[in-house]
């Protein structure tokens, strides 16, 4: 499978994905997904990596800094 | 003197409006301090750089309260903030357009996962957990600023491409552009470090 048949849906598919496509595209798009098993895998494949990298990238703000960001309400204003 | 006391009471009410509204903002701007800072932390190298940079950005935006219009987006507005301090940090000096590394297509690593397993191994949901979470974040720190930042507000802020164009200030074509090629040298690396 070293030949790719849809390399011109494959930026399609990122705005698929990024719900960036108009009403009309997003019909193309899964009319698309829906007859081609090749995109229709790598559509499955883009979708959770997305959630994968948000999840693994993604860190929780260090206990404190809330408290330091609220102590920054009390300073006299400009 | 009635006047002179209704004169104070008007003064005195709009003083309580104004705080009321002060603390309301603060309040909304707290509440989205744990998303301002995941970005934030993906925008800089260190979790001590973030932590800088927010705080600087909520002192910024603590001043300058009455430039948010309500009712507007708060989050994309903090962002705003935080990148602008963030470039003025002089961080962009490694930016350099010409040296961006040459990227593969977006499905470079779908390709490489299923020339390595065959094609069926991408219908599985958990295809993409052999990727170690560490070997993400180092990717995604080694892909240029530029690239980056349309990638971190997009996909882990889960900002629109439109709202990207505002807090970087730049046009929403840029946004896609930076997008695309971003996410291929993301892939790229990834490829390179996990599935080769």
């Amino acid at each position: 499978m070293t030949q790719d048949p849809c390399e011109k849906c494959e930026e399609m598919l990122q705005a698929y994905l990024d719900r960036e496509l108009e009403p009309a595209e997003v019909i193309q798009a899964e009319a698309h997904l829906d007859s081609c098993v090749y995109c229709r895998r790598r559509y499955r494949f883009e979708a959770s990596l997305r959630r994968y990298i948000r999840v693994s990238a993604s860190e929780r703000m260090p206990e404190g800094l809330r408290a330091k960001l609220s102590e920054l309400r009390q300073l006299p204003g400009a | 003197m009635a006047e002179v006391e209704s004169e104070t009471d008007g003064v005195a009410r709009r003083l309580a409006t104004e705080a009321c509204d002060r603390v309301r903002f603060e309040e909304e701007a707290l509440e989205l301090a744990d998303q301002v800072y995941r970005v934030a932390r993906r925008l800089v190298g260190s979790r001590e750089e973030a932590e800088d940079l927010v705080q600087d950005t909520y002192a910024r935006a603590f001043r300058s309260w009455r430039s948010y219009t309500p009712g507007t987006n708060m989050r994309a507005w903090l962002l705003r903030i935080l990148t602008n301090l963030n470039i003025d940090r002089g961080r962009r000096s490694q930016r350099a357009p010409d040296t961006t590394p040459l990227e593969e297509g977006d499905y470079y690593l779908a390709n490489k996962v299923a020339a390595a397993e065959g094609e069926q191994a991408l219908d599985q949901e958990r295809v993409v957990e052999r990727l170690s979470q560490d070997g993400i974040v180092d990717a995604l720190s080694e892909v240029p600023h530029d690239f980056r930042d349309v990638i971190v507000l997009v996909d882990i802020g889960e900002f629109s491409y439109a709202e990207a164009a505002q807090i970087l200030d730049v046009p929403i074509g840029t946004v896609m552009s930076r997008l695309h090629r971003g996410r291929r040298i993301l892939k790229q690396r990834l490829a390179e470090e996990t599935v080769a």
